[in-house]
């Protein structure tokens, strides 16, 4: 069916159609209007049965999920930004244990300073820790990729984040198509996981695990998520089929056919890089765009094929690895034949900074030109950045960063771009 | 012909024999009911007051809940020593998450049973006290906040053992750790306004909150029972002496509990919907240095030179317990 929703509610609607059983809810912008709507749901009697627990933290959101689901429950909660990262013990705990919780992460920027806005860092700092990561670029498909992430997480005994853009798409009102309560019990068999706690058959769940085994346990771990990579594919031609419309995937490619430069990304960014491939295509220029939607597993062997006949990769991120450059850009190097030096990281819309085509069509441009340097923060304020380093090399106490920064700015409002 | 004299207390140990009681009176533990929940063979110390403690416990529930029971444990000794694979001592289902967050856990098996409509399975959660007291407070106090249905029980041995004896803020004023050490002007752990986390529990005002220890094991056990009556989340708080971390003589374990109560430190008391109605009464008071003098951990209160400075302390905190509880009044 047809709806005009926010983001949130799109998700939320989905959720609530994979019928989970537990739902933890913490609130943190962006994400905050998932949880709510879901809880409105579970009050209304639409959603049932299901537990809805308003939790006192994203630890404890992370840990009644952990309950939950090695008692045999369907779980879900929601997270962004410093939530991520306060339930980060816990987050790793799940994946240990081999719990199917399925979570969405609005991304968001990590402080400080303190930012609401989005980007990558929330998500990128938890890449290893053993769930499934995968990135919608549209509501539709945000919505979509959690009824396959249910299907996922019971099948492999993994959990799986799906990801979204924080405000850009969890708060962004677009057309989606939400699925029959039918449809997608067709697609999403009844939850029966492989380990439960049960006073028939007691067992014991997160023991120690001394050097004898340990090696092995996190192996399967890596096995299981591998396995995803031989799923996914296949489940997405299934969702076709079902749903009628193409969502999930490893990975989206467009116009990359011929592209000597081929752009890769995660998210919603990718609509606004299609629309500057497009323009630079309407000239003559040989660029595509690779959108890689599961992060993790790596799909390495897919990307190395996307990538194989071009010249040369920019990649844009909305992550930063201090002190290296970028993370997504380090993940795509392990999977481009080409020389390293041809792989350009461009770091962009960091905590809301707004990615222009403009701006994207120049640096594309220059990749191609070959002046593009390996590493470039997109539409970065360098004036702004050497009055900070000036003010720093003249006064040892030159105070707080951020503070400083933001009285040279002189605004008060938020300046996006 | 053999004699033996029937004495309804036996000699200095106050504990009611058993063989004298009906068997429906009995505690589980002497009884065919008994589980073994946590099993022998695991790697606790030699008395052990939380291997002790636990066993009691979770028998106890395991026979008020009809064998319908899923333990969540904290990190830490009773973790740690039960569970090395594959030689769990666990016969119910149990699982350890991590080190803060066993309040929540137990939450989350709670709502699972809810929505499984399988109300009969009952939750405990379990942890030593730097599990409840400290890291794992803030999960606790939700789990209270929202009178989830879970009995959380604290073994409280008054310091992180697992870890090689640190502070926590379970540990009695002066006591030595290896965090507290016994140097300087206040050697051991500084006296500040400690944590009482039963009445912390009971200003949530939950159904149930009680406090015992592994010497009054029948008492531990009714405990258990009474909080499995109640629905919503319930706190039960065990005092169990560590001979590792208090310096002590193993065979002394079940001694240092009873005078932790007999001198007045550990109140042994119960509490309904935030308030108190039952207490333990002492029967024979002693002065707190009966009870610190066996310990090592206070050793520097007696030599090189005697801090009665100091006993003088712990004996006032005593002494308002005492008189706060009313441990030394007719029933």
């Amino acid at each position: 069916m047809l709806k005009q929703i926010e983001g949130s509610r799109a998700v939320a609607e989905a959720v609530a159609l994979c019928r989970p059983e537990v739902i933890c809810a913490y609130p943190i912008s962006p994400q905050t209007h998932i949880v709510e709507a879901l809880g409105e749901l579970v009050k209304g009697g639409e959603l049932s049965p299901c537990e809805f627990i308003n939790v006192e933290s994203e630890f404890a959101a992370m840990s009644v999920a952990i309950g939950a689901a090695a008692a045999g429950a369907r779980s879900y909660t929601a997270t962004a930004s410093q939530g991520l990262l306060f339930m980060a013990e816990a987050v790793y705990n799940a994946a240990g244990l081999g719990l199917p919780i399925v979570m969405t992460v609005a991304n968001r920027a990590i402080g400080a300073p303190i930012n609401i806005w989005n980007d990558h860092t929330d998500v990128m700092s938890q890449r290893d820790c053993g769930w499934i990561l995968l990135f919608a670029e549209t509501n539709q498909e945000a919505l979509d990729l959690h009824i396959e992430a249910f299907r996922l997480a019971q099948a492999l005994s993994l959990p799986v984040m799906v990801c979204m853009d924080g405000f850009i798409l969890t708060h962004a009102y677009e057309r989606v198509d939400m699925p029959s309560q039918e449809q997608v019990d067709a697609f999403l068999p009844p939850f029966d996981p492989r380990q439960v706690l049960d006073p028939e058959r007691p067992v014991s769940m997160g023991a120690m695990v001394g050097p004898e085994a340990f090696m092995e346990v996190r192996y399967l771990e890596h096995v299981r998520q591998m396995r995803a990579l031989e799923l996914i594919p296949g489940w997405a031609e299934q969702f076709r089929d079902a749903f009628g419309r193409d969502s999930g995937g490893l990975m989206h490619a467009y116009r990359t056919e011929d592209a000597e430069t081929i752009v890769v990304a995660l998210g919603s960014v990718l609509g606004t890089i299609k629309d500057t491939v497009d323009e630079m295509r309407a000239k003559g220029d040989r660029i595509g765009v690779l959108g890689i939607t599961c992060f993790r597993p790596w799909p390495a062997n897919a990307v190395r094929d996307a990538l194989a006949g071009a010249k040369r990769i920019v990649v844009v991120e909305k992550s930063i690895a201090v002190g290296l450059g970028g993370i997504v850009s380090a993940n795509v190097r392990t999977s481009f034949a080409g020389h390293a030096d041809t792989v350009h990281t461009v770091v962009a819309g960091l905590g809301g900074r707004a990615i222009t085509r403009q701006s994207l069509a120049g640096v594309f441009a220059s990749a191609a030109a070959g002046t593009l340097p390996p590493l470039t923060f997109l539409d970065l304020d360098h004036g702004l950045v050497e009055r900070a380093l000036a003010r720093e090399r003249e006064t040892r106490h030159s105070g707080p960063v951020a503070e400083g920064l933001l009285r040279d700015v002189g605004l008060v409002a938020a300046k996006i771009s | 012909m053999s004699f033996q004299p029937i004495k309804f207390y036996q000699t200095g140990t106050f504990t009611v024999g058993n063989r004298l009681l009906p068997d429906n009176e009995r505690s589980v533990q002497s009884t065919l009911r008994r589980t073994n929940s946590l099993n022998s063979g695991h790697r606790a110390c030699q008395g052990c007051g939380e291997a002790l403690g636990a066993r009691y416990a979770i028998d106890a529930a395991m026979e008020a809940t009809a064998g319908q029971l899923i333990a969540a444990n904290a990190t830490g000794c009773l973790e740690v020593f039960s569970t090395p694979y594959p030689e769990t001592s666990w016969q119910i289902p149990w699982i350890h998450s991590l080190f803060g967050n066993t309040a929540a856990v137990a939450t989350g098996i709670a709502a699972a049973m809810r929505v499984k409509g399988r109300a009969e399975v009952r939750v405990v959660a379990q942890g030593g006290d730097g599990g409840t007291t400290d890291i794992g407070f803030g999960c606790l106090s939700g789990m209270f906040e929202r009178n989830d249905d879970v009995l959380y029980i604290c073994y409280d041995n008054g310091g992180y053992m697992n870890t090689g004896v640190q502070r926590s803020s379970a540990t009695p004023p002066a006591a030595r750790t290896a965090t507290t050490a016994a140097l300087g002007p206040t050697p051991g752990n500084p006296f500040g306004q400690g944590k009482d986390l039963p009445a912390i529990a009971m200003a949530h005002n939950i159904p149930y909150v009680a406090t015992a220890t592994v010497s009054e094991l029948r008492d531990l056990e009714a405990k258990v029972r009474r909080a499995m009556e109640f629905r919503g989340a319930r706190y039960l708080h065990i005092l169990v002496p560590c001979p590792l971390g208090w310096g002590h003589d193993s065979s002394l374990t079940i001694r240092m509990a009873r005078l932790a109560h007999e001198s007045g430190i550990f109140p042994v008391f119960e509490a309904e919907n935030g308030e108190v109605t039952g207490v333990s009464r002492i029967r024979r008071q002693v002065r707190v240095e009966e009870y610190l003098k066996p310990q090592k951990r206070y050793a520097h209160l007696f030599s090189p030179r005697p801090r009665e400075d100091v006993i003088r302390r712990i004996q006032e905190s005593a002494d308002r317990n005492i008189r706060k509880y009313r441990l030394l009044e007719e029933s």
